[in-house]
């Protein structure tokens, strides 16, 4: 995206990878090619399932270590997300949605820090527009099931607000709610994932330039690269985790907001 | 990693917010496979757990509620018994005491009535004897003095030996006779 140019020193131009660098696809059938992100989502599909049923299978009273730790697992989400934020009686029926988005989310997320896979699956597009076109269909159709077709009235004009107020409110609420929502929801994840793998990686191949020169002055300066990198590294692994947390509490409140819609 | 990319500058510029069709796909179809696993297995595996927990604890609060209400009862029932116990003791002691100061005065009275009794038979008997001795001393004092006075006349007065002597022998006689008559009267 930044057309970074370095001027001509011994080895050529700097060319820094930018959102059109892809690997190239394992294999393709017609149209369709295989790529490392199918293979790491469908990888991380099995990774959680085969962790959780072997740790929730014995089921025993007193947690052994694998039970305990998926127990921690499966308690955040039941109860850090959906009881506190849900609350009630309704938030069992959305304990399995939570829970699976967090830890689809955290796992293709964490890929970015582990070397050698090192690409979050979520850096492109397409599986963050899937799950928040997926979260804003359950919220709105666990609106109306809820309120009826009040619903449409409940989510745009706020309570409590001056009749000579809502023609300013109702639309901006309206675009808030029914159009902004899952674009800020599907891109809020997609970028933050994009842009850190894009640091790692102009700052690999930044490394990798600077030890190429000849010039001493150029090669030291990847040691200012490296240790820079390190620190974005550890930056982008909070990050990861933060945004799968933040996508799952989002998709919550939204649902919480539906679902109470009359409170509100 | 450099050489496995394709550089930006020689593919077509594209724009990064437009979807990959088939990602799309991969991610839905994945998602609903993870989805299925953990509303089938994940979830109610976890619940059946934590239901299991539950039950187990409050399971457990309740039993030791029960045995803390039985242990409670059985305290109270010994505290009572032994209290009940305590209270026959010293009914029993009391009665025992009440008893024995009874039976005491009892024996006291009857000791006293028996030497009451014995005292008062002493009495009648010793007042019999003397009223025997009396009416035998009334009969015999008038023949004795008779008896004596024959004698006295018997003899020769002036003889102051002799007199002495039939006095002497008279008191002799007395005593005899006295003394057969007390055995007659014992034998009596």
């Amino acid at each position: 995206m930044i057309a970074l140019t370095l001027p001509a020193q011994d080895g050529g131009t700097f060319n820094p990878p930018g959102v059109n660098s892809h690997l190239p696809a394992f294999f393709t059938i017609g149209d369709f090619e295989f790529t490392k992100q199918m293979l790491l989502v469908l990888l991380s599909v099995v990774l959680i399932s085969w962790f959780f049923i072997a740790a929730a299978r014995k089921g025993k009273l007193v947690p052994g270590k694998l039970q305990f730790a998926g127990e921690i697992g499966y308690n955040f989400v039941r109860n850090s997300v959906a009881k506190d934020v849900i609350g009630g009686k309704d938030f069992m029926k959305y304990v399995p949605l939570l829970f699976s988005l967090f830890f689809f989310i955290l796992v293709n997320n964490i890929y970015g820090t582990i070397p050698y896979i090192q690409l979050p699956s979520f850096s492109h597009v397409g599986g963050t527009y899937f799950l928040a076109a997926l979260v804003y269909v359950i919220w709105i159709g666990a609106g109306f099931k809820v309120n009826g077709i009040r619903f449409l009235k409940l989510a745009v004009v706020p309570s409590g607000v001056p009749w000579y107020i809502l023609p300013l409110v109702v639309p901006i609420e309206v675009i808030s709610n029914f159009l902004v929502r899952p674009m800020t929801h599907s891109l809020r994840l997609f970028a933050t994932m994009l842009a850190g793998h894009l640091i790692v990686l102009i700052a690999g191949s930044g490394i990798e330039f600077l030890i190429m020169q000849e010039s001493v002055l150029m090669k030291g300066a990847s040691v200012l690269v490296l240790v820079g990198s390190i620190a974005m590294y550890m930056l982008e692994a909070l990050i990861m985790v933060l945004q799968a947390y933040v996508f799952v509490l989002l998709t919550a409140i939204y649902i919480e907001g539906a679902i109470h819609a009359d409170s509100h | 990693m450099k050489n496995l990319m394709i550089s930006a500058a020689t593919a077509e510029s594209e724009n990064p917010l437009a979807p990959n069709w088939w990602e799309v796909l991969v991610v839905a179809c994945g998602f609903a496979v993870l989805m299925f696993i953990v509303v089938k297995f994940v979830v109610p595996m976890f619940e059946k757990t934590y239901a299991e927990r539950t039950e187990a604890i409050e399971g457990g609060i309740a039993k030791a509620e029960k045995a803390q209400a039985e242990a409670t009862a059985a305290l109270s029932e010994y505290k009572q018994q032994l209290t009940d116990a305590r209270a026959e003791a010293n009914r029993i002691r009391e009665e025992a005491r009440a008893e024995g100061a009874r039976i005491l005065a009892d024996l006291k009275d009857k000791a006293a009535a028996e030497s009451a009794r014995i005292t008062e038979q002493a009495q009648v008997a010793i007042a019999a004897e003397r009223q025997a001795a009396v009416v035998s001393l009334r009969a015999e004092v008038g023949s004795l003095a008779t008896t004596l006075a024959g004698r006295i006349v018997g003899e020769s007065l002036n003889d102051d030996e002799r007199s002495t002597r039939v006095v002497d022998r008279f008191l002799a006689d007395l005593e005899d006779q006295g003394t057969s008559k007390q055995n007659a009267g014992a034998l009596q």
